[in-house]
C-alpha cells in the first residue's frame, strides 16, 4: 500500500495550503465545527482514517460497531443538539450499510452529512473490489448528494453538503470521494457555502397569507393545531407557545413534534395519529379550523384521507412547498420558516380562550382514562405493563430525560407516556419505523448532549437488530442508560396479528438470548426486572448509575397499545379497546 | 378536469449535473407515471440545461409532482404546460432502401408533401428527417412504412412556451 508522507513541502501561501485530499477533508470537518464523526474503516477511506488518527486531538471518531451504528448515532446527535451528524464508511459494503440510517433520516428530515470513500477514478465502472454506485443508490434516499474524483473539488463540494444538509428543510446528504482523490495533493481553502444558485431554502412568506391565517384563526370556534418537527427544526418552540397561548388554542403533536413545548403545559392536548389520545383525533373531526404546523400529513397521522377534518378549513405552515396540498387540501398554506411565521403571526391574532372547546378536549380525555390509560398506569392484573415502566422514569428522571425509543409498542407506549420538559427529547425513528435505531442513536444522543440523562427504550426484537452497538458503548464510555421492555414478541406485529389476523402469530415470538449476561458481557452494569415491586428500586439503581446501565423489564406479553386508529379507517373512528 | 388524464409538457430549468436525471425520472417512476417522452438539452442561459419532459397525468398529479421537481437542490425551476401553451416539435429519421426512392414514385410524392428532408443518399440507403408535431410524424411513418422502412427513431419532444419564462431573473434573484 502507498503510504503518503505530506510533512515537507508545505508550499504555504497567505491562503491556501498545499495538502492531501483527505487532510482537506478533515480541515473541512473542523471549520463546520465537526467535534464528533461516526464511522467504519476500510480500504477505501483509509486515507482519510490516517488523517483522523493525526488530528484525534481535534476531532472525535467513533468506531461503531456497523455503519448502520455510524448512522443512527449520527442521527442521534443531531436530533438531540441541532446540529449536523456526520458519519463516514468506507466504498462497498460500508456504503451500502449507510442506506437504512439515511433513509431515515431523509424522511425525519434529519440533517446529516455522509462521508464515503470510492475505488480510484480509474477503476470506476469497472466492478473493482468494493465498488458499488452509492451516489446511485443513495439518490432517492438523500436530500442531495456527489461524487468527488479529484482533491480540488473537496472544499466546495464539503461545504455544499453541509449547507444543504443543515438549511431549509433539512436532510441527509452524501458525498463520495474516490481514492485517488484522498491521497492528491491541492492548494487547500476553505470558504463556506452562502447559498446555492438554483436552491432556496426558505421560501417566501406572502403577508397575505400570514393575514388569512390570521383571520380564519380569529374567526374560529373550535380551533385544533397540529404540530410536528418543524416547530422544533425552526427553533420557534417560544414563538410557537406565545401563539398558542395567546390564542388559547388546543395543541396537539405528531411523534416528532413530542416535546417542543412541555407535556405538563395546559394546551397541550396530546398526541394525534394512530396510537395517539383519543381527543384530539376524535375532535380532529370536529375542530372548525385546522391549523397544521410543521408537519406532513402523515398517513399515521391522518387514517383515512376521505374522512379526515372534512369539516374543517385548513391552514398550513411549512417551509417546504411541496408538502402544502400533498395529502390534505389546504385552505391557507402559509410558506416559510417556522420561527419567523409564528412570530409574524403572533400580533395579528386576538386574545381569546375557547373555555367550552377545551372542556371537549377533558372530556373526552377521562373517557381515555378510565378505559385505557388507567389500566396502563394503574394496572390490577399481574404483568408489569411497558406504560409503568414509563412512568417510574418519568418520576425518577424529573420529566428532564431524553428518552430514545426504539419502534414497536413500546416505541408508542414511549411517545404516549414520555414526560417531557425541554425540546428535542423525543428521539425516535417517525417516518420509516427503523427497528434498531434507538440504541446507536442514544449513544450519538448522550455524546451530543452529556449533561442529559439519556434513557433509550426498545423492545426485544429491535433491541437486537443494533445490540452489537454495546461495543461502541463499552468501548467510549458512553453513559446511556438502556431499557429493553421484553416481551419476548415482535409485539406491535403480534398486535395486528391478533386484531387482523384472527391471531395467526407468524414468526413474532421471539426465543431470547440472556440480555443481562450479553450486556455483562461488554461491562455494562445490568439487572433484569420480572416482578412490579422491584421496579422502582432498580430503576432508581440506573438513573443513580454514573456509567451505561442496562435494564431489562419482563413486561406482560400479549399487552396491546390502545387507543387505535386501523388501517384505513377514520381518525375519529379510533378504538379504544 | 383536475381528476381527468391529460397531456402536460414540463419544462424543468436545471444546473448541469450528471445525477439529476436519475433524481428527477425517480420522482414519476416512484408513483407509477410513464414518461412519454424526455429530452434534455442547454437552454437560453449558459450553463442552465432545459428537461423537457411529456407526461400523462391529471393535474392534481401535476402539481405534486411539480412540487417534488422543483425540491430537488439543482432544480431552478419547473414550469407544466398544457398543449395549448407551447410550440412543439418532435424530430425523426427514417433509414430507407435507395432503390425505393428510384422505383417507387409515391415516395418522392410523400417526401415532398410532408416537408421531410433527405439528409444523405447512397447506393444502399437515404435517410430521411422530419420535424413536426406528432401526429403528422406518426403520418409519415404509416405512409412510409407500406414500402418498408429499415430504421426508424423519434426524438423527445423539444417545446417552447408562448408566454415568458424569466429564468434570468429568477436566477438573479437566487443570488441576492
Ligand atoms: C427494520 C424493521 N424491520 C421490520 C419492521 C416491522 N416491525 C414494526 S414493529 C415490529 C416489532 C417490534 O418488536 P420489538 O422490538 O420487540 O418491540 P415491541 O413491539 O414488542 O415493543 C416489527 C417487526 C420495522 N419496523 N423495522
Ligand atoms: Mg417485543
Amino acid at each position: 500500500m502507498e503510504v503518503k508522507t505530506e510533512q515537507n513541502n508545505p508550499k504555504k501561501t497567505s491562503t491556501t495550503e498545499r495538502i492531501s485530499g483527505s487532510e482537506a477533508i478533515i480541515k473541512c470537518l473542523l471549520a463546520e465545527g465537526v467535534d464528533i464523526l461516526y464511522g467504519y474503516p476500510g480500504g477505501a477511506i483509509m486515507p482519510v482514517y490516517d488523517e483522523l488518527y493525526k488530528y484525534q486531538d481535534k476531532i472525535h471518531h467513533v468506531l461503531t460497531r456497523h455503519e448502520q451504528g455510524a448512522t443512527h448515532s449520527a442521527q442521534g446527535y443531531a436530533r438531540i443538539s441541532g446540529k449536523v451528524g456526520v458519519c463516514i464508511a468506507t466504498s462497498g459494503p460500508g456504503a451500502t450499510n449507510l442506506v437504512t440510517g439515511i433513509a431515515d433520516a431523509q424522511i425525519d428530515s434529519t440533517p446529516m452529512v455522509c462521508i464515503t470513500g470510492q475505488v480510484g477514478s480509474h477503476l470506476l465502472g469497472s466492478d473493482a473490489f468494493q465498488e458499488t454506485d452509492i451516489v446511485g443508490i443513495s439518490t432517492p434516499v438523500t436530500k442531495w448528494n456527489c461524487q468527488i474524483t479529484k482533491a480540488s473539488q473537496i472544499p466546495e463540494m464539503l461545504a455544499k453538503a453541509f449547507y444543504i444538509a443543515k438549511s431549509g428543510r433539512p436532510g441527509p446528504v452524501l458525498v463520495d470521494i474516490t481514492k485517488d482523490a484522498q491521497f492528491e495533493e491541492f492548494d487547500f481553502e476553505y470558504k463556506k457555502c452562502k447559498g446555492v444558485r438554483s436552491y432556496k431554502p426558505v421560501p417566501d412568506t406572502d403577508e397575505n397569507s400570514l393575514k388569512a391565517a390570521a383571520e380564519l384563526i380569529n374567526n374560529a370556534k373550535q380551533p385544533l393545531i397540529v404540530w410536528g418537527q418543524g416547530v422544533i427544526l425552526g427553533k420557534a418552540e417560544e414563538e410557537f407557545k406565545a401563539v398558542i397561548e395567546k390564542a388559547g388554542i388546543p395543541s396537539a403533536w405528531t411523534i416528532l413534534g413530542a416535546s417542543a413545548i412541555p407535556t405538563s403545559h395546559p394546551l397541550n392536548v396530546g398526541m394525534v395519529g394512530m396510537h395517539g389520545n383519543y381527543a384530539p383525533n376524535v375532535l380532529t373531526n370536529q375542530c372548525d379550523v385546522l391549523i397544521a404546523i410543521g408537519m406532513r400529513f402523515d398517513d399515521r397521522v391522518t387514517g383515512n384521507l376521505a374522512s379526515y377534518a372534512k369539516q374543517a378549513k385548513v391552514i398550513h405552515f411549512d417551509i417546504d412547498p411541496a408538502e402544502i396540498d400533498k395529502n390534505v387540501k389546504t385552505d391557507v398554506a402559509v410558506l416559510g420558516d417556522s420561527k419567523a411565521s409564528l412570530k409574524n403571526l403572533l400580533p395579528l391574532l386576538n386574545p381569546n380562550s375557547h373555555k367550552e372547546w377545551h372542556q371537549k378536549f377533558k372530556d373526552l380525555y377521562k373517557i381515555e382514562y378510565e378505559k385505557v390509560i388507567k389500566n396502563d398506569l394503574h394496572p390490577t392484573k399481574e404483568g408489569i405493563t411497558m406504560a409503568e415502566v414509563l412512568k417510574e422514569i418519568n418520576i425518577q428522571t424529573k420529566g428532564d430525560a431524553a428518552i430514545v425509543s426504539d419502534v414497536g409498542q413500546h416505541q408508542m407506549i414511549a411517545c404516549r407516556y414520555a414526560e417531557f420538559n425541554k425540546s428535542k427529547s423525543n428521539i425516535t425513528s417517525g417516518g420509516l419505523g427503523t427497528m434498531g435505531f434507538a440504541l446507536p442513536a442514544a449513544i450519538g444522543a448522550k455524546m451530543a448532549a452529556p449533561n442529559r440523562e439519556v434513557v433509550m427504550i426498545a423492545g426485544d426484537g429491535g433491541y437486537q437488530m443494533t445490540i452489537q452497538e454495546l461495543g461502541t458503548i463499552f468501548q467510549q464510555k458512553v453513559p446511556v442508560k438502556i431499557v429493553v421492555l421484553n416481551n419476548e414478541f415482535l409485539g406491535m406485529v403480534r398486535q395486528w396479528q391478533q386484531l387482523f389476523f384472527d391471531k395467526r402469530y407468524a414468526s413474532t415470538e421471539m426465543t431470547n438470548p440472556d440480555f443481562v449476561a450479553i450486556a455483562k458481557g461488554y461491562h455494562i452494569e445490568a439487572q433484569k426486572v420480572t416482578e412490579r415491586k422491584d421496579l422502582k428500586a432498580a430503576v432508581k439503581e440506573m438513573i443513580d448509575c454514573e456509567g451505561p446501565y442496562f435494564l431489562e423489564v419482563r413486561v406482560e406479553k400479549e399487552g396491546n397499545v390502545f387507543p387505535m386508529i386501523p388501517t384505513g379507517a377514520s381518525v375519529s373512528d379510533i378504538r379504544l379497546e | 378536469m383536475e381528476n381527468e388524464n391529460r397531456q402536460f409538457t414540463v419544462s424543468i430549468y436545471t444546473e448541469n449535473n450528471i445525477g439529476l436525471l436519475n433524481r428527477i425520472s425517480a420522482i414519476f417512476q416512484r408513483r407509477h407515471m410513464n414518461i412519454e417522452s424526455l429530452n434534455t438539452s442547454p437552454s437560453e442561459i449558459e450553463g442552465v440545461s432545459r428537461f423537457t419532459i411529456v407526461v400523462n397525468i391529471t393535474e392534481a398529479q401535476m402539481k405534486k409532482i411539480q412540487g417534488q421537481i422543483e425540491k430537488q437542490v439543482e432544480v431552478i425551476k419547473a414550469y407544466y404546460h398544457t398543449e395549448d401553451e407551447i410550440i412543439y416539435q418532435e424530430s425523426c429519421l427514417f433509414k430507407i432502401k435507395s432503390e425505393l426512392l428510384f422505383d417507387e414514385r409515391q415516395i418522392q410524392n410523400i417526401i415532398r408533401e410532408s416537408n421531410a428532408r433527405i439528409v444523405t443518399v447512397n447506393k444502399e440507403f437515404f435517410v430521411l428527417e422530419k420535424s413536426g408535431r406528432k401526429e403528422e410524424i406518426d403520418l409519415l411513418y404509416r405512409e412510409l412504412n407500406v414500402f418498408g422502412i429499415m430504421q426508424f427513431t423519434r426524438s423527445g419532444r423539444v417545446a417552447v412556451t408562448k408566454d415568458k419564462m424569466k429564468i434570468s431573473t429568477l436566477l438573479e434573484a437566487f443570488q441576492d
